[in-house]
This record gives C-alpha cells, structure tokens and sequence, in this order.
C-alpha cells in the first residue's frame, strides 16, 4: 500500500478544451452545411409559387405512389425469381451453377440503365414476334417493361444476398438438423432461414434503398413516377424548384426507410444483445 | 434503302457504328478515371472526419454521406446540370452582367459521380479504419511524427490495402454510374449506342452491344484489380 502511494504518478494533463484546429474545421464545415440549408429553405421561401404548388403537388403525389408500387412489385417478383437463381447458384451441378452465375455477372456487371434501355426500347424492335406470342400488350406499357427490368436485375442481387446469408449459416445447423432427421426442405425452413434472416434483413434493407434510389431512372423512359413528374413540372415552368422538391422527397423517403430496417434489426437481434 | 446485314451495321467506319462506340466506351473510361482520384480523396477525408473525436467534424460528415448516398444518382445529376448555371449565373450577373454559362456536362458527370463515389468510399474508408488498431497511432505520436505524418506515413499504407477489396465494388459502381450521363447528353457508350440504334432501328442489337461493353470493362478492371491485389500482397510478404 505504501510502496504504490510513495510511487506517485503524474497524471496527464487534462485534454485541452480550446480550440484545435479540428473543432475549428469543424465548426466551420457544420456552419456551411447550415448556410446550405438555410440557402435552400431561403430559395424554396423566394421560389414558392402557390400555383406551382397547386398544380403540381397532386402529381408529385400520383409519382410517388407510382414509384412506390413499380419499387414494391418489381422486390416481390424479383424475390420470388432469386429462388432459382440462388438454388442454381448454390447447386453441385456444373451446368446450373455456370448458367446462375452468368445471370448474375449480367445483371451486376452491366448499368440498370442499359437493362431498363433493353427491355424498352430492345424488345420493341421484336414486335411482330412478341405479337405473335400474345405477349405485346404487356411490353407496350412503359411501366411493366420498367417493372420486368428492375425484378430481374433485383433478383441477381437478392440471389446474392440470400445466398450469402444461407451460406453464413454453419455447417453444423444442417448436420444437427438432419441427426434429428428432419429433411432438407424442413431443415431450410425450420432452422436455417430464421438464423439467415437475421444476417440477409440489412442487405435486404440496402437493396430496397438502392431500388427505391434507381426507380428515378424510369423517368428516362417515359414513365411518369415521382421523377418523371418532375421532370414533366420542369419541362413545363422552367422553375428550378421542381427537382429541389423531388430531392427533398427521395431523401426523406429513404431516411425513413434506413431508419425502420436499423429499427428491425435492432428488434430482431434483441436474443443476441446482454 | 437496302436492308443492312449485322456486320455492315457493326463495321467499322462511316457505314458502320462500331467506330462510335468504340469512341463513347472511351469517353466512359475516361470519366471514370478522372472521378476516381478525386472521389478517393474526398472520401478519404470524409472517412477522417467521421472517425475524429470532434463532434462538430463527424456530425458534418455524416450530412455529407447522408445527403449523397440518400438522393438518387439521377437526381443529384439533374440538380446539378440544371442547378449549377442557374446560380454560376446568378454569381457571375454581379460582375459581369451580360455573361451566360453553360455547364459542360462532362464536367457536371465528374463532379456528381465524384459526390456519390465519395460518399461509399467514405464508408469504406471509415471501415478499413476502425481495423487499424489505436497502438498504430500511438506508435507513431511516440516516435515523434505529426499527426499528418502518422497519417500519411503510418496510416494510409495500411488503410489502403485493407480497404482495397471494398474499393473494387466502388469502382465497379461508378463504372456503372457513367452510364447515367448519357441522360445529359453526354457522348459516352451509351448515349451513341442510342443513337445507333435510333438511326438504324436495331434497337436490341445496339444497346446489347453497350451492355457488352460494360461487362468487358468489368472483367478489365477485375482483372486489374487481382493483378494490384497480388502485387499489394506480395509487398506485405516481403
């Protein structure tokens, strides 16, 4: 006790509270952030135009509701055509897992744009053929050929994703499952996917940010969902305000949606937390 | 007019359009490129400030990725082309009061695709961070080097190969983003593959053709990017 008492160290020095170059820059940088946002609240203030308002806040609403939908149906189906192209990914077969694997480089590999470009204005030059198949009414909307492209290109992704969480999944599960005999269908569904979940929900969660974010390139062809109105208002005003609302809008739709997936995954991981 | 095989269409010379898009896939290449360096250093710094003991630095961070990750591609590149002149010219009417601007719009593609790639590298960057372990710092504060020599000296070297995997997906990323320029009417391989493909009606042949070059600049820079992870590895080694 002595020997400890008579060795008396210095503390260090407590942490200077001034100012250090860092709190200066950031100050300074959180202070143009500021400016910038009260500049743009100062503009849209300047800017506001209740006729603009009137007119166009009704189509802003009709977009965002066509965004929402083209983002939520083109997730569903492309969740449900990732389970073959996970099960071809996953396969033993040669053959299958090749054929998987270059869907997936594709549907990576090249821009959306260019995938959107193709099922639009591509298989539009196959009419007479996909008339003759009787499947011309559904290529013709500029929405379905929207919704064709982004579900498959989602389905690589979520191919991905799932199989990642499936094989993040150990060893062991399958083995301690098939000793108590369950088969591989149960065994997928009873104790693997609840554990896959859990890894897949904030991939899942990033991929519908990035759906939601890519939706805006529908506007491109012709599709009149919430950027493609904007793109209409600006068209016709020639008011600069029309793509700041739209900004404004994406921004806060995906904020929402960041937040809910960390709010999920916060809830469904309570087991794994002390 | 006659009708033009496949081959005449993709010849190369005023018959055929393989000369233009071999023009525009070099236009792509070359806005990748010139976004790179830039988006890696801001993402660096943004990367810096987020993991800074400064509230104030990592608060004005995180807007930045906030704003850049949350708002589409398409809608940050229409903010800007149209944006930009609007108030360059605001700027500009103080001073001299009959000038007019216009945003190139390569120019415009840089500095958007700069944004958005820095804003995911900073994510990375952020990552590769935490993996550094606090003796590094330490280690270099006891030997005597500046912050920024720590940094420059100790830090980066590290950071880079660890973060260099998750720098791949970014590029890869960006390389897609490009196409998105083509919207304002920016000559690169999508945007002549469109014209190609108005003026021919071939309109599958064409944009496959595009998307073709896309996968082949893909494997390009995977295999670029296994050769430099190689050459990293082997430094380590050593």
């Amino acid at each position: 006790m002595s020997v400890s008492q008579a060795i008396s160290v210095d503390r260090p020095p407590p942490r200077a509270r001034g100012w250090p170059r860092t709190r200066i820059v950031g100050y300074a940088l959180v202070g143009l952030w500021i400016l910038f946002g009260l500049g743009i609240l100062a503009y849209l203030i300047y800017a506001w135009n209740g006729e603009f308002f009137a007119r166009y806040a009704p189509a802003y609403l009709q977009g965002l509701w066509t965004t929402l939908s083209l983002v939520a149906i083109s997730m569903v189906v492309g969740a449900i055509f990732s389970l073959p192209v996970t099960y071809g990914r996953m396969s033993k077969s040669r053959f299958l897992s090749g054929l998987a694997y270059c869907y997936v480089y594709f549907f990576r590999g090249t821009p959306l744009l260019v995938q959107v470009y193709l099922v639009y204005y591509g298989l539009g030059s196959f009419r007479l053929q996909l008339e003759s198949v009787g499947l011309w009414w559904f290529f013709r909307e500029a929405f379905n050929c929207g919704v064709f492209a982004f579900a498959l290109n989602t389905a690589a992704y979520q191919a991905e994703i799932l199989r990642g969480a499936i094989e993040s999944v150990p060893r062991g599960q399958w083995e301690g499952a098939a000793s108590l005999g369950l088969h591989k269908l149960q065994t997928l569904r009873k104790v693997i996917l609840p554990q896959a979940f859990i890894v897949a929900l904030r991939p899942y969660g990033n991929e519908l940010v990035l759906m939601i974010k890519a939706s805006a390139i529908v506007a491109i062809i012709t599709v009149y969902d919430l950027m493609g109105n904007a793109k209409l208002a600006y068209a016709k005003s020639f008011d600069f305000q029309a793509y700041v609302w739209v900004a404004i809008v994406y921004l806060v739709m995906v904020e929402i949606l960041r937040h809910g997936v960390e709010w999920i995954e916060r809830r469904i991981t309570i087991h794994l937390h002390r | 007019m006659p009708a033009q095989s496949i081959w005449t269409l993709l010849s190369w010379g005023p018959e055929g359009w393989s000369d233009d898009i071999a023009y525009g896939a070099l236009i792509t290449i070359a806005l990748a490129l010139a976004t790179l360096p830039i988006g890696l250093t801001i993402g660096f710094f943004v990367a810096w400030a987020k993991q800074s003991e400064e509230p104030s630095l990592r608060a004005a961070a995180n807007i930045y990725t906030t704003v850049f990750r949350g708002l589409p591609e398409l809608v940050t590149l229409f903010l800007f082309f149209f944006g930009m002149p609007i108030l360059l010219q605001y700027v500009i009417r103080l001073f001299k009061p009959e000038a007019t601007i216009d945003v190139d719009s390569f120019i415009a593609g840089m500095i958007v695709l700069s944004l958005i790639f820095s804003s995911y590298a900073s994510e990375v960057f952020l990552s590769a961070f935490r993996a550094i372990p606090k003796g590094q710092y330490e280690g270099g504060y006891a030997i005597g080097l500046s912050t920024w020599l720590t940094m420059r000296k100790v830090i980066l070297p590290q950071l880079l190969r660890i973060a260099f995997p998750g720098l791949e997906n970014c590029w890869l990323s960006l390389l897609k983003d490009t196409a998105l320029v083509s919207v304002v009417n920016l000559a690169e391989t999508l945007r002549n593959a469109g014209v190609a493909a108005r003026v021919t009606k071939h309109a599958f042949l064409f944009y496959s053709v595009a998307a073709l070059v896309f996968l082949v600049l893909a494997i390009l820079s995977s295999i670029a990017t296994g050769f430099i992870l190689r050459s990293l590895g082997r430094r380590e080694a050593r």
